[in-house]
């Protein structure tokens, strides 16, 4: 890349195509269509998803929140909740899909608690997968989920039995996030602990998360280093303003002090934010190349063929039925033909 | 309470075999105002101070159980109430270990000293619990424990031959810890209270409240205490076993302000002001878990050991175990409870 940008300075020189241009066409493109992304959200209620939502994208994803009470949580299965917003920002709209799973790891017995969220990623690789072998390709929608943040409780000495089935269940279909929130709950030393004891849990298991890539040459080595060192992000929401030392900022205030949620010494939020918001396009690419993929060959393993031969398939199929049908009554019209001429003996 | 007006023959016969219930300790009358022109000073208030001496002898049982998903600080708090190392987590427990696959009951004992009263504080923990993908029934576990002691017990009352001091294990007070997830209960929550607040004295606690603003504090306190209520849940001091007025108004006002008690603990000393206080250090400030306005542990801890102590030994005796022995003689037809005969304990009964 360097080296075609070396050559751009010499666009009149011999040699000089001009395909340099390319990447700046491809952005200028990107940004008219806007870009897609969604973001799935999991976790048991109450562990702070909805507020670092609303404080990631600084919106309010849920006006109108009802909050069921125990006694209804007892008969509720998993739902699947999907919001959509259009987030702009100096000409660059996305168009952000969160969807949530209310209802999970609520139950008293969560055994299949996943098997609803499971179905809804298949869906929607099952939808692509159907559009991409249309006829009709130009405006295919892409709603597969490309991250889910997963969160895991600050309250516990690391991952719960249901986290571990989860995500074991989910590694090979969509981009797994690990998210510690209400990390205010936590001093920095359990926070290192927590941290460090998710993180064995995962490589015993045979987890895989997903991984950022390794920096580009023009990314800030340290910076991404930074970064990966602090997953699982501990993180704390909030879009309440508070008045420290003068400037108002979101935070929560405790009789004890106020927790900055964009103060990176008090928390993640802003290495989480960067992360997400830097690695959309590759968390998209992740999507396509790896979990699209790997559910689209066992897709056609299963049937066999692929799509459309399965269509031409079945026409050939109806013709040798209609064949073998009209031979069959050729051979009944000729029996009674037969039955007919000869004597009777009835 | 006795035991019934003695009927028929058969019952008449029986009370010679199964021993009255105890009565209930000696307790001074509240003053009455009526005898009040005494000729002179009998000495009978003395007695409070023969009371005293006698404690301080003997010492008393107190067991205490404490029942949530692993992590809530349970361990910690129990060490913070009596200000030692009285938990699981200080006697070889390793929080790394595993989570056991079902519930278990571990009971740790220790004799702790103040003032010359000494008290066997007895702590039952119950790792597991709600920590499964499938919760059901987990409370099973933590029944039948209950239950047992009260077999125990009641094994030992109805000797012939009695031990002057019955050695106490039953469950005195069971700390429930809620998680603070701000926004209600959990399905398992009600489900355990339900089933347990029937056998023993429930004190639900919100655990690790540093998580929450105090409007937070306030509105999940509130909706839990309607949670409960809505669900009939009637944890300790129970309404219906309220003695008098004065005991029915400080607990309307426990029971309807302050419960559930939203607690922090540590077991860690910092200064602050110049003082060594127990708390929690943070970037942004030090959380100190006696202090009022940071939380409600103090709250807790007077009420469980300062004011309330003695009471939750009564009710459990006096109701609990009563309800227990009631429901086993009428199961075995008014009969004591049938051990297997052995020469040993052929004495103890028919």
């Amino acid at each position: 890349y360097s080296q075609l940008l070396f050559c751009c300075q010499f666009s009149d020189s011999a040699g000089y195509v001009g395909f340099a241009n390319l990447p700046n066409q491809v952005h200028r493109k990107s940004v008219k269509k806007g870009f897609e992304f969604t973001l799935m959200v999991v976790g048991e209620s109450g562990l702070g998803k909805s507020t670092l939502i609303n404080s990631l994208f600084l919106t309010d994803l849920y006006p109108e929140r009802y909050i069921p009470g125990a006694a209804e949580k007892i008969e509720r299965t998993v739902q699947i909740e999907a919001s959509t917003v259009e987030i702009e920002e100096r000409g660059v709209k996305l168009r952000l899909t969160v969807v949530d799973t209310p209802g999970y790891g609520d139950a008293i017995n969560s055994q299949d608690c996943f098997k609803t969220i499971i179905q809804y990623i298949d869906n929607q690789f099952e939808r692509y997968l159907h559009d991409e072998s249309g006829l009709n390709r130009r405006h295919i929608i892409d709603n597969r989920v490309h991250c889910c943040f997963y969160f895991i409780s600050p309250f516990g000495h690391g991952l719960k039995p249901l986290d571990v089935e989860f995500m074991k269940a989910l590694h090979g279909k969509v981009n797994i996030v690990p998210v510690i929130a209400k990390a205010d709950t936590l001093t920095l030393k359990e926070r290192e602990r927590l941290k460090r004891r998710v993180l064995d849990e995962i490589s015993e298991h045979g987890i895989r998360i997903y991984q950022l890539p390794d920096a580009d040459s023009d990314e800030d080595e340290e910076f991404k280093e930074q970064t990966r060192a602090s997953i699982p992000f501990a993180v704390i929401g909030s879009n309440q303003l508070i008045e420290v030392k003068g400037k108002k900022i979101r935070g929560r205030l405790y009789p004890w002090g106020v927790v900055e949620v964009e103060n990176p010494e008090h928390n993640d939020f802003l290495k989480l934010r960067t992360m997400l918001v830097t690695h959309m396009q590759d968390l998209q690419e992740v999507t396509q190349d790896l979990h699209y993929e790997n559910f689209r060959s066992e897709r056609l393993k299963r049937t066999g063929k692929p799509v459309e031969e399965e269509v031409v398939d079945k026409d050939r199929i109806l013709q040798q039925k209609e064949a073998e049908l009209r031979r069959m009554q050729e051979m009944i019209a000729q029996m009674q033909a037969q039955m007919r001429m000869k004597p009777g003996d009835d | 309470p006795h035991a019934g007006p003695v009927e028929s023959k058969n019952e008449a016969a029986m009370s010679e075999l199964v021993p009255e219930p105890r009565q209930k300790p000696v307790v001074p009358m509240k003053p009455m105002g009526i005898n009040a022109n005494l000729l002179g000073y009998i000495g009978i208030d003395t007695i409070i101070e023969q009371m005293r001496k006698k404690t301080m002898k003997t010492g008393f049982d107190f067991n205490i159980m404490v029942v949530g998903q692993s992590g809530l600080g349970k361990s910690t708090l129990v060490n913070t109430l009596f200000k030692s190392q009285v938990s699981r987590k200080s006697s070889g427990w390793n929080r790394e270990e595993k989570i056991p696959k079902t519930v278990e009951i571990k009971a740790i004992g220790h004799v702790i000293e103040e003032g010359g009263v000494k008290m066997k504080l007895t702590v039952i923990d119950t790792p597991g619990f709600g920590d499964q993908i499938n919760n059901e029934n987990c409370w099973e576990p933590i029944e039948k424990y209950i239950n047992e002691q009260y077999e125990k017990f009641l094994k030992e009352e109805v000797n012939i031959a009695r031990k002057k001091r019955i050695p106490d294990t039953r469950v005195h007070c069971c700390l429930y810890f809620i998680s603070p997830t701000g926004h209600s209960l959990r399905p398992l929550d009600l489900e355990f209270m339900k089933h347990l607040s029937k056998v023993v004295n429930i004190i639900p606690v919100i655990a690790k409240a540093d998580t929450m603003t105090l409007e937070e504090k306030t509105e999940f306190k509130q909706r839990v205490r309607k949670e409960l209520e809505v669900n009939g849940i009637e944890f300790y001091p129970q309404k219906e076993f309220d003695e008098d007025l004065e005991d029915k108004t400080e607990n309307d006002k426990i029971r309807q302000e302050s419960m559930p008690f939203a607690v922090v603990g540590s077991d860690k000393e910092y200064q602050v002001n110049g003082k060594r206080v127990l708390g929690r250090k943070t970037p942004w400030g030090i959380i100190e878990v006696e202090n009022l306005s940071h939380c409600e542990f103090a709250l807790l801890r007077d009420f469980v050991i300062r004011t309330h102590l003695q009471d939750l030994k009564e009710v459990t005796h006096n109701i609990h175990y009563e309800t227990y022995r009631a429901k086993r003689l009428n199961d075995n037809g008014g009969l004591p409870p049938m051990t297997v005969e052995t020469e040993e304990n052929h004495e103890s009964n028919l």
